[in-house]
């Protein structure tokens, strides 16, 4: 590939920048108005353009049941665990953690902890799944360009289950 | 020796942390025939709706009240390992009414110095010399509802026992988009400001729950327009919105209520 003069000098620049770019993923868990609510099962991963997972950032279920009898359900996430949950052993350390309640929740994903230094290149999404007991299950997909020209934010919404969801890269 | 006796019917089910769900289906709720007609009630207790994957109800109990108002016992049902299955022959034309009711006691008791729980599928006697007896009663109604050629309101009448919704609105002439009225009573006394859900069938496919919350009003009734077709589970517990899970202290009396009801399409 044969890079203009002046590309050849900014690119260093960018490419290093996000390199070192931690990736905020901020999304809604409505208050839903139902019999019996409980905090949903969310999953949450970054998925190349083949729809296969290049990275799991989160998963969020009741760790806190004894025997770990949350993760008997967590197949509830059933695309997550199509894709990549069947063949994970949780807890996944830095990934498993305790399921979030309703309102605005926002979580930070350091890159070199995630891969998301090594992603190569390309066009990707940003895929969270809400799975809610006695409820529904909703996925949101973000698209994005990695690494992103300039600040990255993108940002799309749910029906029911998941409302807005953001992610941001600085 | 101090004795409680137990209605196993729905044992298990009644006070379960998990979200299953006891349902009853028919295999039509309305009928055109002129023949002999049968329907076929299918039972089980399932998390999604009408999902077919957990356990079967258990159907024994199940009442029939036919359009006079008169009520029999339905047949011995087939239990599966996932479903039961009752097979009712209906005689006249009219609405009939499926009722399954039941009365479920589980608690607990320390004896030699042991916690124990009994009911919840266990022993279901409290032995002699247990002290801090501790009971909850479950009194729990399933309901569902089918007509042969031409509604009837005689088997619609409340029994005024435990938690009971009445359907206002004939319940075989539920369409999406036209409004309906139920009623809800405790003990045959209406209660007002009283929540209750409905869930449509079929979340696996569609994703979203599109559960529809609704509450009373100072008579004890509910108006309002009928969302799209398909079956629903009506559901609703007394005492309304009591805390559940494991280590919450139950109330000594629960009333637990849940039907289904078909919205046509227009």
């Amino acid at each position: 590939m044969k890079l203009s003069h002046s590309l050849a000098l900014t690119l260093p620049l960018v490419s290093g920048w996000a390199m070192a770019a931690d990736l905020t993923v901020k999304f809604d868990l409505p208050q839903l108005n139902v019999a019996e609510y409980h905090k949903p099962y969310v999953a949450i991963w970054i998925e190349r353009e083949d729809q296969s997972v290049a990275s799991t950032l989160a998963v969020l279920y009741d760790v806190k049941k004894p025997n770990n009898g949350g993760e008997k359900w967590v197949k509830d996430l059933r695309t997550w665990w199509r894709k990549a949950g069947r063949d994970a052993k949780l807890p996944i350390d830095g990934v498993s953690g305790a399921t979030r309640a309703a309102g605005t929740q926002t979580m930070t994903f350091a890159g070199a902890k995630y891969g998301l230094d090594k992603l190569p290149a390309g066009d990707y999404k940003l895929v969270i799944e809400a799975a809610r007991e006695a409820g529904g299950r909703e996925l949101v997909r973000v698209p994005f360009t990695w690494p992103a020209k300039g600040k990255l934010a993108a940002s799309s919404n749910g029906k029911e289950e998941l409302g807005a969801v953001s992610i941001a890269a600085q | 020796m101090k004795k409680l006796v137990i209605a196993a019917a729905l044992a298990c089910v009644a006070l379960s942390a998990q979200a299953h769900r006891p349902w009853m289906v028919p295999t039509q709720t309305v009928i055109e025939s002129e023949r002999e007609t049968w329907v076929t009630i299918d039972g089980a207790v399932s998390e999604g709706l009408f999902d077919v994957d957990h356990m079967p109800l258990r159907l024994e109990g199940l009442a029939v009240i036919g359009p006079d108002g008169s009520s029999t016992q339905a047949p011995a049902p087939y239990v599966g390992k996932h479903r039961s299955t009752v097979d009712v022959q209906l005689p006249k034309d009219g609405t009939y009414r499926f009722t399954l009711a039941s009365t479920n006691v589980m608690g607990s008791y320390k004896l030699n110095g042991e916690m124990k729980r009994f009911g919840r599928g266990g022993s279901s006697e409290v032995p002699a010399g247990a002290t801090e007896v501790k009971t909850t009663t479950t009194v729990q109604r399933l309901d569902t509802f089918v007509t042969l050629n031409k509604t009837s309101t005689g088997a619609l009448k409340p029994t005024g026992t435990g938690l009971e919704m009445v359907p206002v609105t004939h319940p075989n002439e539920l369409h999406a988009g036209e409004k309906a009225k139920v009623r809800f009573l405790l003990d045959g006394k209406p209660l007002p400001n009283f929540p209750f859900s409905m869930v449509p069938g079929g979340v696996k496919y569609r994703g979203t729950a599109n559960e529809v919350r609704l509450t009373t009003d100072a008579n004890g009734e509910a108006s309002f327009t009928l969302p799209a077709p398909n079956m629903y589970w009506v559901s609703a517990g007394y005492p309304a919105n009591a805390p559940r899970g494991p280590g919450v202290e139950q109330p000594a009396k629960r009333y637990s209520y849940s039907a289904t009801l078909e919205i046509q399409p227009e």
